[in-house]
């Protein structure tokens, strides 16, 4: 506990910072936001971020830096809110993170920055996220980005995946002058960010705004590539002479229970059912040609508990459903999401039905689903993962009446890259294997990161490998050294 | 984008396109496929690739027009464009040398059996091939198949064209008349290839079919082209296209193909009502991407 008040900006006194409450993120009001895919978050005015970064105590030893993923250089960047630098603010940020207005929107802060900070040891972390997001935005609407100027270094290298992990790899290398190529599978660059997560919460704009601020660093994108399909990671490195290959595919297919009935009609994996509104905007059906089962009206669930799953269920509570419930095997202790989605579903209406499970999804025999037996669970001792193993309670089956059930219990290895990339080492699960600290594999001059190496996480932990990779590539095409 | 370089009907409904895609030309194999998306709009539907020239960078692909996005591409000539093409998609197929291999290929399939045909002769198979369609006019690529089989059997539903019937009745023919057949590859509607997978199954013939569930990205990401093959879940995309066709669970596949019926209809008939508009809509939109300079 040892604030600095040296050279500091801020007005008020380690005391007095206390006092301040942590200023409350403006929102749309539930029962409004629950019928529309605008954003939930507005956003803090220039006031309300000064008042909030004052809350910081200036420590010595930044533990929120010492947690970030990315290694946000959090003090200084909250320093200068302080002094009313909201650019600078921005460029500090962007020293260590390329995608500020994306991570102070989904990135959870309680388990990095806002978990270590050494308020919440009294009262509220400070509002980093909120910070983040607010010069983020700030700079974006004065359109004046810094672009750093540095020679060619004449190296090329090829990013598999424009997901947050290859967008870090490819905004930190260009910045050191290598070249760069990102090659997308899908027809809109972006990866989990404009397939996986809502409007709501990202609103795509903000994603295509820094794209754009990519391509004026000089990031080239290709879409449609489906690296291992329509080329090999070999052909990129020996006939399109690429140096170096970042492989960042991203979480791949969706896991199922293998209980009955899942192959019903209105049983959906989250992965499809997001990609459909957030992709191919088939909320907007007809305008946009892609289908969507009409929700009005109908009762719906997902079944897990972690962002994948509260995204899916409030886009369709948001598509017109009339119950829409959340099915979680564990309690709502454990459930993985943010911490605010679970605070924001509950405010929309969401009926968080914890420690259930479904055994058998039913239909009346046309192949349309329309119920899940569930099962009521209680915990037991601590499994592999730490958490309480839930155990079923017997007796307790109910028929719960649904039309649509969304499975968002995971992912599977996308196999598409390690099976056409001989001597590309991969783990017993089928994920790619590469250094922690490196995120070398175990082919020359490949590097690999984020859900592709370690399954399922999140957006900043992807960003973090993205870091790490881009670190040890230009080490690698500076000395050559393996 | 992707130009179409050549535009031609080789049947009422059934277009082939010959597109600039470089990318896929030097890498398509045969039984893999393409998903594309025509306009902004567009859905993102899988695609049969007939063939490629790898050196010329283009690849022919063939659509039968059944619902709004199949028939407003038909509505597209040489000189337009597609906005999104991505593939080649899926495992291609196994080729060997089995001995003698039967195609099947029913209507529009036949154009999915074909480069595999071609390949299993090229692999010194002794190829049989049958093509059945509903109608004569519906027949597509009798010569193409003549060439690279040993024997080719053309079949009609109404028998305007060849003999009436069926391809499995040429398939019971051969299995009657004590034909070694190694393996039979079959490709069509749901219905032929489950009566294929039906008569093999009773003779113990390895039987390989070409599934088309309801796919989105195609890349092993979504899920939504989940099959069920011997109690458990495939994707097509990725564990597929071809499966062993005495583990498909056919039923299940028709079920799932269906989900969407009515909006696939509602869309059918905005089109119709308007379809001139639609695509000259979509070829200023073309026109703009062009200019634009992106995609």
């Amino acid at each position: 506990m040892s604030p600095v008040a040296r050279k500091s900006p801020n007005p008020l006194s380690p005391k007095e910072r206390i006092k301040v409450p942590r200023q409350l993120m403006p929102e749309q009001a539930a029962d409004e936001r629950n019928k529309n895919f605008s954003e939930v978050n507005l956003g803090y005015s220039p006031e309300l971020a000064r008042l909030e970064a004052q809350r910081c105590l200036e420590c010595a030893k930044p533990t929120c830096t010492e947690s970030c993923p990315v290694g946000v250089k959090v003090k200084e960047f909250v320093e200068l809110i302080v002094a009313g630098d909201f650019l600078g603010a921005a460029a500090k940020i962007r020293e260590d993170n390329v995608l500020p207005a994306i991570t102070g929107r989904v990135c959870p802060q309680e388990d990095h920055c806002e978990g270590k900070c050494l308020l919440s040891k009294k009262v509220k972390p400070l509002g980093i996220g909120y910070l983040e997001r607010f010069v983020a935005d700030y700079e974006q609407r004065l359109g004046t980005h810094v672009l750093p100027s540095v020679p060619p270094t004449g190296k090329k290298v090829a990013v598999v995946g424009s997901g947050p992990s290859g967008l870090t790899v490819a905004g930190d290398l260009i910045q050191k002058g290598h070249k760069v190529r990102v090659f997308e599978a899908l027809h809109e660059l972006g990866g989990v960010l404009v397939y996986g997560i809502p409007e709501f919460r990202l609103p795509k704009q903000i994603i295509r705004e820094q794209l754009d601020y990519m391509r004026e660093m000089g990031v080239e994108f290709e879409t449609d590539v489906v690296v291992g399909r329509t080329v090999t990671i070999d052909e990129l490195m020996h006939e399109e002479g690429y140096d170096a290959v970042y492989i960042g595919t991203g979480a791949g297919l969706p896991q199922f229970m293998g209980i009955p009935g899942e192959h019903l009609n209105g049983v959906y994996s989250a992965n499809e059912f997001l990609t459909r509104i957030n992709l191919m905007k088939a909320y907007k059906f007809p305008v946009y040609d892609e289908p969507m089962l009409d929700l009005h009206g109908k009762d719906v669930a997902v079944i897990g508990g972690g962002n994948t799953a509260l995204d899916a269920i409030r886009s369709a509570l948001r598509l017109g459903a009339r119950k829409a419930y959340v099915i979680y095997r564990r309690s709502e202790k454990e459930m993985p999401a943010r911490a605010e989605e679970v605070h924001h579903a509950q405010q929309e209406g969401i009926d968080f039905q914890m420690l259930t499970a479904p055994v058998e999804f039913l239909s009346e025999g046309k192949g349309w689903l329309t119920a899940a037996r569930c099962v009521r669970m209680e915990l037991g001792e601590p499994d592999a993962s730490g958490r309480r193993r839930p155990v079923p309670v017997k007796g307790s089956e109910f028929d719960l009446p649904l039309s649509l059930a969304i499975m968002a219990i995971g992912t599977t290895a996308n196999p598409i890259v390690q099976s056409t990339t001989p001597g590309l080492g991969t783990d017993k699960r089928g994920y790619i294997q590469a250094d922690p600290e490196t995120q070398r594999t175990t082919r020359q001059g490949v590097f690999a990161g984020g859900d592709i190496v370690t399954g399922a996480a999140t957006v900043i932990l992807a960003m973090g490998a993205g870091r790490r990779a881009a670190k040890s590539i230009h080490e690698f095409l500076t000395t050559g050294q393996w | 984008m992707f130009k179409i370089t050549l535009a031609q009907f080789l049947a009422p409904g059934i277009k082939r396109f010959v597109l600039e895609a470089p990318r896929i030309a030097r890498k398509q194999k045969p039984g893999q496929f393409v998903i594309l998306r025509v306009y902004e709009e567009g859905e993102r539907i899988p695609v049969t690739i007939e063939s490629s020239d790898a050196e010329r960078g283009t690849i022919s692909i063939v659509v039968q027009s059944i619902g709004k996005t199949t028939r407003l591409l038909n509505s597209l000539n040489t000189g337009d464009s597609i906005l999104d093409v991505v593939g080649p998609l899926g495992k291609p197929s196994d080729i060997e040398q089995f001995g003698t291999v039967v195609v099947v290929g029913g209507g529009v399939g036949t154009a999915m059996a074909y480069p595999s045909a071609a390949a299993f002769k090229r692999a010194g198979n002794r190829v049989i091939s049958i093509v059945g369609a509903r109608t004569k006019e519906l027949v597509i690529l009798e010569k193409e198949m003549r060439d690279v089989s040993d024997a080719l059997m053309i079949t009609t539903d109404d028998g305007s064209y060849a003999d009436k019937g069926f391809v499995t009745d040429k398939l019971r023919q051969l299995i009657q008349n004590g034909t070694r057949i190694d393996l039979v590859l079959a490709v069509g509607p749901i219905v032929m290839m489950k009566a294929v997978a039906e008569m093999t199954r009773k003779e113990n013939i390895r039987t390989i079919v070409s599934l088309n569930p309801i796919m989105i990205d195609g890349t092993g990401m979504c899920g939504g082209c989940r099959v069920l093959i011997d109690g458990k879940s495939e994707f097509a995309c990725v564990d597929g296209p071809e499966f062993d066709a005495h583990k498909v669970d056919f039923a299940v596949l028709v079920q799932r193909n269906g989900m969407y019926r009515e909006s696939e209809q509602r869309s059918l008939a905005d089109f119709d009502s308007h379809a001139d508009e639609q695509t000259a809509r979509i070829r200023e939109e073309q026109c703009a991407i062009a200019q634009g300079g992106e995609k």
